[in-house]
C-alpha cells in the first residue's frame, strides 16, 4: 500500500470547508507555520481519516488544518497555518 | 426540520451483528473481516537502524532500547478483539510484541506514585494519552507482529502500541515511546473532540459521553 | 459565496461509457451554474440513517442545462456501485455543489489569456477535463489545448468518439492517448505509463507559459506534477486533482 492510496488533496475538502466558511475555500491560500510554503488549500494533502479531516502541508507534512464534526459542533484547529488568504469570490 | 432524503435501494457497507458474537461486540459496533487502514498522515518509514523506543518524563529514570535490544526482550503473543471508534470491530486478532509491563520494569513506579499518566508519541507526530494503570497488568503491548508477520507500515509498523480494551485510536501507530507525567495531557484526537478515555463498552466515543 | 445546501437531482438518463463507467445525467431544480473543473459531493443515506459521501467531478460544461457526472464503478467501493448498479432513471440523488475554485478553467477568464492548455488525465480523471474541453468547444475558444489521456485498455477510453469528433473539427485541439496495459493491433499511440519522455514529446514548452491540469489516480497525478516541474513548468501553473487509489 502506497501513501498515495491514503490521501486525496484539498479539493475533496471543499464541501466540508464550505460548511464552516461562507467562501469557496479550495483556492484560499494557506501559509504553513512550519516551512512557510504558501499553497492553495486545494493543493494540501487531505487525509480523510474516518475520525476527522487532516490537511497537511504538501512540502513538510505539518498538519495545517484539523477538522472534526462531533455532536453538532465543528472543531477546527488552524494552528498549522500562519496566514489564510481567502478570495471573496471565485475568479 | 426537513426529513432526511433516503437513497432508494442503498444499504451501505455496514453489516448487522451475528447474534453469536453479540457479547463480544460493544454497543454501536459491527464486526468486520477486513482490516481498514485509517490514516491522519503519511506513513512514516523509519529505518530500523534508526528506530528506538524511549520511556522518560517526570520520572527519575530514562530508558531506551534500540530495535535489536527490543527484539531481545521477552516476547508475548496475544489474541484480542479490537474496536475502532468508526464502528468496526475485528475479533480474534493475533499480535506479538513486548508487554508494556516488561518495559516498565526498569522504572520504580511505587516510589513515584503521583506519576499517573503517559503520553505516547510517534513518528509523524501523532500522540495519545492514557492513564498509566491502563497499560499495566497485562493490558498493553508494543506490538511488532500482526497475524504472524512483521507489522506492515500502513498498520503501524515497525511497532505500534496495542491497548485493546480501549478504542483503537489509543493503540498508537508508529509509536516511539512514552512520556510519563503527573497530569493528563489530551493527545491528537482527544483535543479534537474525542473522549479522553475511550471505553468501547461504555461507548465513550466523544468528549462528554 | 453562500453555504451550499444539499439538494436533489433526478436521474434523466444513464449512459454506459465503458464496461465499468457510466455517466448520469441529472436534472437539478435548484442548480445555478458552475465552472468547468468543479465537482459535487454526493451523499447516500440508508433507511437506518447510515450515510456515505463521495465527490464526483462535473463532466458537463456550464452551458448545458443538465448536469453530467461520470462514475467509474470501483470493485470495493461503497458509493460508486450504487450509482452504477442500483440507480435507475427517475431515481433521485442527493448532492451539493458546485465545489472548487482552484481546479477550474473558464474560457472567458482574461488571466492566463495566452497560455496554451495541457490537460493530463488518468482513467476517470478525464471527467473534469472533459467539462473544460466541452466548455472550450461551446465557447468557440481556439486556445491551443493538448489532452494527454492515459487509460489501461482501448475499451476503457471514456468519451472516445466525442473526443475524435472534436479533434476532427478543431485544429487547435490535440488528443494523445496512451494505453498502459494492452494496445489493439495497428495502434500507433503510446503504449506505456506517462513518463518524462512522453511529456517531453507532448507537453507545451515552459517558454510558452502553459497552464496544466492533471487529474486522476493520486499516484499518476503526483508523478505528472513532479515531471512537469522537472521539465520547467512553474508550480503555480500546475493544477492537480487527486482521485484516490483507483485503477488507472
Amino acid at each position: 500500500m502506497q501513501d498515495s492510496d491514503l490521501r486525496l488533496d484539498g479539493n475533496a475538502a471543499g464541501g466540508l470547508l464550505n460548511e464552516i466558511f461562507p467562501f469557496e475555500m479550495t483556492s484560499a491560500e494557506a501559509t504553513c507555520i512550519c516551512c512557510g510554503t504558501v499553497k492553495p488549500i486545494g493543493q494540501l494533502m487531505l487525509y480523510h481519516h474516518g475520525m476527522g479531516a487532516v490537511l497537511r502541508c504538501a512540502d513538510c507534512d505539518t498538519a495545517m488544518i484539523r477538522i472534526t464534526h462531533i455532536r453538532g459542533f465543528y472543531r477546527l484547529d488552524l494552528s498549522g497555518i500562519s496566514y489564510l488568504r481567502i478570495p471573496d469570490e471565485i475568479h | 426540520m426537513a426529513e432526511q432524503f433516503i437513497s432508494r435501494g442503498f444499504k451501505g457497507r455496514r453489516r448487522g451483528t451475528n447474534s453469536e458474537l453479540k457479547g463480544r461486540i460493544p454497543p454501536g459496533q459491527y464486526a468486520t473481516e477486513e482490516f481498514p487502514v485509517l490514516s491522519a498522515g503519511p506513513t512514516p518509514r523509519t529505518l530500523l537502524e534508526r528506530w528506538d523506543f524511549s520511556i522518560y518524563g517526570e520520572i527519575a529514570e530514562d530508558l531506551k532500547w534500540t530495535w535489536g535490544e527490543f527484539l531481545k526482550l521477552p516476547r508475548e503473543t496475544a489474541t484480542v478483539d479490537i474496536h475502532c471508534v468508526t464502528k468496526w470491530s475485528k475479533l480474534g486478532t493475533v499480535w506479538s510484541g513486548v508487554s508494556v509491563d516488561t518495559l516498565l520494569e526498569g522504572i520504580n513506579l511505587d516510589a513515584q506514585p503521583d506519576v499517573g499518566y503517559l503520553i505516547a508519541f510517534c513518528d509523524g507526530g501523532y500522540t495519545t494519552n492514557l492513564p498509566l494503570a491502563d497499560v499495566r497488568g497485562g493490558k498493553a503491548w508494543i506490538a511488532y507482529e500482526f497475524d504472524g508477520k512483521p507489522l506492515a507500515p500502513e498498520h503501524g509498523g515497525p511497532a505500534r502500541l496495542l491497548v485493546p480494551h480501549l478504542y483503537f485510536w489509543k493503540s498508537a501507530k508508529w509509536v516511539r515511546g512514552f512520556k510519563l507525567v503527573k497530569e493528563d495531557r489530551p493527545g491528537f484526537w482527544e483535543t479534537a473532540g474525542y473522549h479522553n478515555y475511550g471505553d468501547p463498552w461504555k461507548e465513550q466515543r466523544y468528549a462528554g459521553d | 459565496m453562500a453555504q451550499l445546501k444539499w439538494q436533489l437531482g433526478t436521474v434523466l438518463e444513464i449512459r454506459q461509457e465503458t464496461p465499468t463507467v457510466k455517466s448520469l445525467i441529472l436534472d437539478l431544480r435548484d442548480w445555478t451554474t458552475h465552472f468547468a473543473g468543479q465537482h459535487v459531493d454526493v451523499r447516500l443515506t440508508a433507511p437506518d440513517g447510515y450515510q456515505a459521501q463521495r465527490s464526483y467531478s462535473i463532466a458537463s460544461p456550464p452551458e448545458d442545462k443538465y448536469l453530467m457526472l461520470t462514475v467509474e464503478r470501483l470493485e470495493d467501493g461503497e458509493v460508486s456501485p450504487y450509482l452504477t448498479d442500483v440507480l435507475r432513471v427517475g431515481y433521485q440523488v442527493e448532492l451539493r455543489g458546485p465545489i472548487g475554485g482552484y481546479f477550474v478553467w473558464n474560457a472567458r477568464d482574461s488571466r492566463y489569456n495566452d497560455s496554451p492548455l495541457l490537460l493530463v488525465a488518468g482513467g476517470s480523471g478525464v471527467a473534469p477535463l472533459m467539462a473544460m474541453i466541452r466548455h472550450r468547444a461551446i465557447s468557440n475558444s481556439k486556445r491551443p489545448t493538448t489532452l494527454l489521456y492515459s487509460s489501461r485498455f482501448y475499451e476503457e477510453v471514456i468519451y472516445r468518439e466525442e473526443l475524435d469528433r472534436l479533434v476532427a473539427n478543431d485544429t487547435s485541439l490535440r488528443v494523445i492517448h496512451t494505453l498502459t496495459r494492452r494496445q489493439p493491433q495497428n495502434w500507433t499511440g503510446y503504449g506505456r505509463r506517462i513518463d518524462r519522455a512522453m511529456l517531453a514529446e507532448t507537453a507545451w514548452l515552459p517558454e510558452e507559459k502553459p497552464l496544466a491540469y492533471a487529474c486522476g489516480p493520486t499516484a499518476l497525478v503526483e508523478t505528472v506534477a513532479n515531471l512537469l516541474l522537472e521539465l520547467g513548468y512553474e508550480s503555480g501553473r500546475i493544477k492537480t486533482e487527486r482521485f484516490g487509489p483507483t485503477g488507472g
